[in-house]
């Protein structure tokens, strides 16, 4: 075990799929000597060499579509969009082309590829550098949709990523670049499509996020305290979903709670909510309660920014008084 | 200037033949899907490109068999150019389950992927980007495989065009970006929304690359242009920009009688039309009358099989619905 900040897992995720698969390409906008915006790409350049870690123009369209029209001619790229806000500029490629493309053709063209993002608030950048939208890639089919919450996760989830025969929307949460924490030595690779349990409680189960999942575990000692036991699940992938294990976590307590990142309509926890109450009605003991932003544009003053994202105060009391 | 005659030589008989040949049948072709709507056999929409043969005629013949072609909605006549079955083709266009796609893409999508064609996109420019990617990847195999990307008029004027232009310019890559201007970008005509008259050509020097406009109704100035922009690629000169002035017979799409364009106008492009100018072109070289009706008469026979063929075909499947989203061929997003 070695310890490493979430950015430097990412970096060791790229160049151990670097390192292995000569296919692997790496693609955007100063992640090559400058290292990335958020330095989540420092040392690749030197690494692996212009040609495979290679600077783009301000460019999404031409970003996302080389690495489609790359991806279906034998590569396996990474491309990166600096910030998940910029995805909407390259939307159509995302949502018209990789997605559909494979489908449209009927399985003539596989897309193993990956586009990596920094999404999310927390950073006092305003409502067009930090927005969290992992749900609007969940709802376009054809899109996998992972978001790692911890530096292990991150270079393992990255890995599979890279590896999955089908394209990928990798969220890294930007608060949680500077964050440490344990990786494994050598070869360290997750599978996509698994949801982890964090923490067993009997009272009730919180289902987290990326950034939420610190804050969630945070809430559930707290909760503790109370004499509230609480389970915390990390769903670190939206498609594929594990509802097995968030489901049979759930029917376990008999209350869902959701912490989410994302403005309110429509978000992930929604689509969970609308699973529990379709297939685990009877085991349930109480609403289902999704702890969400607000659905506003995240504003950028520190003390506004705090009061919109869900806090670990704001999942305490919303557990607290629901479960009374 | 309008490049109107090849500039290389003249085009040798067998090649022209080939030319004829493929502009015939891609002709037939489009008149049968045409036939079929009236029928009510093909449904949906779909975006004919009679009269603009003589260009994915002339890049067809030129291009070798591993090459890529990229093409949008109005793409039947470059997919087809590549090889691809007409009976597919059609099956498709008529929702069919022996169809190109079983059903799952339709006339605007058409993919042959083993014979190069690497799909039909109907998001207009968005297919430039994904071209440049796959010569990108060619490149870095080293496979010499050439790219060749064609799109209409109205494409200039959207910002992928740009993105597209401009990566491909810098990373060197063996890609043809070939601009079909046949006048209208869909309705309108494409001078009076476009800052510039030759809405490719004129626009080729931003990305430091060479003005290329050329007759793309004469199929050997086309074939002469795809030699000379598909060599430069292939021996690693980088990209090219060509903007190939052409008509199109009918109207944008199936619901479009285009009534918006002059009388005078549509005569001149009429007597233009690609085949009509080429035929006499290969009989002043020598080539029989039996011999050019023979290829006229074989081209009819395949369209004829290929309708049999479409028409006898079943519907396509409803359990391909949840299929293909997934490499493991499922749609599976939950266990």
């Amino acid at each position: 075990m070695a310890e490493l900040s979430y950015r430097e897992a990412i970096a060791a995720g790229i160049a151990q799929e670097m390192a292995r698969d000569p296919m692997v390409y790496f693609i955007g906008e100063d992640i090559g000597a400058a290292g990335g915006v958020f330095k989540a790409t420092v040392g690749l350049f030197e690494r692996f060499g212009p040609d495979r870690v290679r600077d783009t123009p301000i460019s999404e369209q031409a970003i996302i579509g080389a690495a489609m029209g790359a991806a279906m001619t034998g590569l396996r790229p990474i491309a990166e969009i600096m910030f998940s806000d910029f995805l909407a500029t390259c939307w159509d490629m995302i949502a018209n082309q990789i997605a559909k493309t494979r489908y449209m053709t009927d399985g003539q063209v596989s897309l193993p590829l990956v586009i990596r993002t920094a999404n999310g608030g927390g950073t006092r950048f305003g409502a067009q550098h930090s927005q969290s939208l992992e749900n609007w890639a969940m709802a376009v089919p054809g899109l996998k949709v992972v978001a790692p919450s911890n530096p292990a996760d991150a270079k393992g989830l990255l890995a599979a990523a890279v590896r999955d025969p089908d394209p990928v929307l990798f969220f890294e949460q930007k608060s949680l670049y500077g964050v440490k924490g344990n990786v494994p030595d050598g070869e360290h690779v997750e599978a996509l499509g698994r949801a982890k349990v964090l923490r067993d409680g009997k009272d009730c189960t919180i289902v987290a996020l990326a950034a939420m999942v610190p804050k969630a575990m945070q809430a559930a000692e707290k909760l503790a305290g109370d004499g509230i036991q609480a389970t915390v699940v990390d769903v670190r992938s939206l498609v594929p979903l594990d509802t097995k294990t968030i489901l049979g976590e759930l029917s376990k307590t008999g209350r869902l709670f959701t912490v989410e990142e994302n403005p309110r309509l429509c978000g992930w926890g929604a689509e969970i909510a609308s699973l529990a109450a379709d297939e685990c009605f009877d085991d349930l003991d109480g609403p289902i309660v999704r702890i969400t932003t607000p659905h506003v544009p995240l504003p950028a003053a520190d003390v506004l920014e705090d009061a919109a994202m869900p806090s670990v105060e704001r999942i305490v009391e919303t557990v607290r008084k629901s479960m009374r | 200037m309008i490049a109107k005659k090849p500039t290389t030589g003249e085009v040798d008989r067998a090649t022209r033949m080939r030319l004829y040949q493929l502009m015939v049948e891609l002709r037939d072709f489009e008149q049968r899907a045409y036939e079929l709507f009236l029928e009510n056999l093909v449904r949906g929409t779909s975006h004919l490109a009679l009269g603009q043969e003589a260009i994915g005629a002339g890049y067809g013949v030129a291009m070798r068999p591993d090459d890529y072609t990229f093409c949008t909605y109005r793409g039947h006549n470059h997919t087809l150019a590549r090889g691809a079955s007409m009976a597919a083709a059609l099956a498709e266009l008529m929702g069919r389950g022996n169809g190109m796609l079983h059903g799952k893409g339709g006339s605007m999508h058409l993919t042959d992927v083993k014979h190069g064609a690497m799909g039909s996109y109907a998001i207009v420019g968005a297919h430039l980007p994904i071209a440049a990617g796959a010569a990108w990847s060619a490149q870095v195999r080293k496979s010499g495989q050439v790219t060749v990307c064609f799109f209409g008029d109205g494409t200039t004027n959207i910002g992928a065009f740009h993105e597209a232009l401009n990566l491909a310019v810098v990373w060197k890559l063996p890609v043809v970006f070939v601009c079909e201007n046949n006048l209208y970008m869909e309705y309108t005509p494409i001078e009076s929304v476009t800052a510039v008259k030759h809405p490719a050509a004129d626009r080729a020097s931003a990305y430091g690359l060479e003005s290329i406009l050329v007759d793309g109704n004469d199929a050997d100035v086309m074939y002469d242009t795809a030699r000379q922009t598909i060599g430069k690629a292939r021996a690693g000169g980088g990209p090219s920009l060509v903007e190939a002035l052409t008509y199109r017979h009918g109207g944008h799409s199936r619901a479009d009688p285009a009534k918006y364009r002059p009388d005078a106008e549509v005569r001149e492009w009429m007597a233009r039309d690609p085949i009509k100018i080429y035929r006499p072109r290969l009989l002043e070289a020598g080539l029989g009358e039996a011999e050019i009706k023979d290829v006229e008469t074989r081209a009819q026979q395949k369209v004829d099989a290929a309708t049999e063929e479409a028409r006898n075909g079943p519907p396509a499947r409803v359990d391909e619905i949840e299929r293909q989203v997934w490499s493991d061929g499922s749609a599976r997003w939950r266990n």
